[in-house]
Order: C-alpha cells, then sequence, then structure tokens
C-alpha cells in the first residue's frame, strides 16, 4: 500500500482498526516501564528530592504541547495547498489533545514550581508563552466549534493555527533569550543532555510513552472526526431527500 | 515510600495526570461509541452514503 492510499478516509478507518488496538498495547507496556523506573528505580535529586519526579510528567508533555500544534501546523498545510479532507480531520483532532498536554504541563510545572521556586507562577517568557500556546488550543477549538461548515472552518482554523505556529519558537528560545526563572533547556540542548543518566533513561521512556498515548488517542479521535463526517453528510442527504419529497 | 516534605504536590501531579489522561480515554471511546450508534440508526432508517449507493 503506498502511503497516498492512506489519505482515503475508507482506508484509513480500516487501517485505525488493526493498528490501535496494538498502538494501545504499546502504550500500556511504555507507561508501565516508564513508571517502574521511575518510582522503583529513578534515585531523588541531590537539590530538588523526591520532587524531580514531577519532571518526568511535566517534561513529556511540555515536548507534546509544542510536538502536537506542529502535526496541527502540517496538517494545515495540507488543508490549505491541497484541500485534503483528511487534513482538516488531522488538526481538528489534535486539538483537545494538545489542550490537555498543555493543560498537564501548565499545571505539573506549577505544582513542581511551588515548591523549588516558591511560587506557583511568574510571569516570566516560558510560562507566559506557553499560556498562550494553551490559550491559542482553546481558540482553535472554539473556531471549530463556531462554523458549521467542517471545510470552511478548516481553513480558518488552519490559518489561526499557522499564525499560532510562530510562537513555537519563541517558547523554545524563550529561556535563551530573555531572563527567566525557568531553568535553561537541559536534554534538547547543544552539547547534549545535562542530566545524568540513571534519571534521563526513565524521563525518555516516559516520553516515548506519552508520544505513543498521543498517537494512539489522535488516530482514535482522527477516526471518530470521520465517522461524525459521515453522519452529518447523511444527515443532509436525509434533509434533501425529505425536502424534494 | 518516603516522597519527602512536598510529597503533596507529587500526588497532586499525577493524580491530576491520570485524571486527564483517564478522560481523554474515555472521552475519546465514549465519542466512537455515540457516532457509531448515530450512522447505525441513520442505516437502520435506509439512508445511506452517496458514495456507497452509487457503488452499489
Amino acid at each position: 500500500m503506498a502511503l497516498i492510499d492512506l489519505a482515503n478516509p475508507t482506508r484509513f478507518l480500516a487501517l485505525t482498526a488493526r493498528a490501535l488496538p496494538w498502538l494501545g498495547a504499546a502504550t500500556a507496556i511504555a507507561f508501565a516501564i516508564g513508571l517502574y523506573l521511575v518510582w522503583a528505580v529513578a534515585p531523588d535529586d541531590y537539590q530538588q528530592g523526591a520532587t524531580v519526579k514531577i519532571m518526568f510528567i511535566h517534561v513529556p508533555n511540555a515536548w507534546l504541547a509544542m510536538g502536537v500544534w506542529s502535526v496541527m501546523s502540517i496538517a494545515s498545510i495540507g488543508t490549505l495547498v491541497w484541500r485534503h479532507p483528511l487534513a482538516d480531520v488531522a488538526a481538528k483532532s489534535a486539538a483537545p489533545l494538545g489542550a490537555a498536554f498543555t493543560f498537564l504541563a501548565l499545571l505539573t510545572g506549577s505544582l513542581w514550581g511551588r515548591p523549588m521556586w516558591g511560587t506557583y507562577w511568574v510571569w516570566d517568557a516560558r510560562l507566559t508563552s506557553v499560556l498562550v500556546l494553551f490559550l491559542m488550543y482553546l481558540g482553535v477549538i472554539a473556531l471549530w466549534r463556531t462554523v458549521d461548515d467542517p471545510a470552511r472552518a478548516g481553513r480558518a482554523a488552519a490559518i489561526l493555527t499557522l499564525v499560532g505556529a510562530i510562537n513555537l519558537p519563541i517558547i523554545k528560545f524563550s529561556v535563551d533569550w530573555w531572563n527567566t526563572l525557568h531553568q535553561p533547556a537541559s536534554v534538547l540542548r547543544v552539547g547534549g543532555p545535562a542530566i545524568h543518566p540513571s534519571i534521563l533513561t526513565p524521563l525518555l521512556i516516559m516520553a516515548f510513552a506519552f508520544g505513543l498515548l498521543s498517537v494512539t488517542l489522535h488516530l482514535a479521535a482522527m477516526r471518530n472526526e470521520i465517522l461524525r463526517r459521515r453522519v452529518r453528510a447523511m444527515w443532509l442527504m436525509q434533509a434533501h431527500a425529505a425536502q424534494g419529497a | 515510600m518516603d516522597l519527602g516534605p512536598h510529597g503533596a504536590f507529587i500526588v497532586a501531579a499525577y493524580a491530576t495526570a491520570a485524571f486527564v489522561v483517564l478522560g481523554l480515554i474515555a472521552w475519546v471511546l465514549a465519542d466512537h461509541v455515540a457516532q457509531r450508534r448515530l450512522l447505525a440508526d441513520l442505516e437502520a432508517r435506509g439512508v445511506t452514503r452517496r458514495s456507497k449507493s452509487e457503488a452499489a
């Protein structure tokens, strides 16, 4: 099967029906391994103590917050350039997931910040730009709900998504461009990770588990959206038939 | 297991993450069941998709 064949909604549904059980199982196994390493193997940090355990959920969610918007941006290009309905479906289905991951990144960061920084929140560049990302997710979701026609909503949401993508490098480099209470990058940085392997390994496995969760939920949500559009098309056909009778 | 003086923050972070993740899973599953039910209902009433009726 060629990759382009997957862009056919019917073939996409058949593929997801086969893939989702395996992806779900792989996600559960990855979380089991990750949580075992976090709670039974990884040592406490020499400065932060056990509070470092919050990092194992904060960092993957922060990465996904940006990763999901990147996926939505690529899908938006598909919507605007090729007008492919599956691109719309991909972008729309990803938005609630991205909002949830961003919410978790903000909340766990806040719960980590209170004992480490002495405050739940500070208006520094990193925290504020991630809050803006969260608000943009809510804006895109609201836009999808406001416009009834999926094709029109898709184009408007695609433009908003691509404009919002400007925020991604701002989030990434905010800790380098401005003085922030938030620490600079310690994993994805020039010169390699600054974290000891005993903590880095569980972190990467938890990131992998959250990544798998994101892919699994995204495919499942895309499947739901395709079905929703079929229901809508059938309702419209029924309404036209009733008018013609 | 000793979580130290800030144990409540650690527990709150993990509990919220579990709640949100399980909520996302439940939402996706419930949405799937709802859409399948709507499709089945429409098909039971004799409504078919254009591509399906063209293929027949």
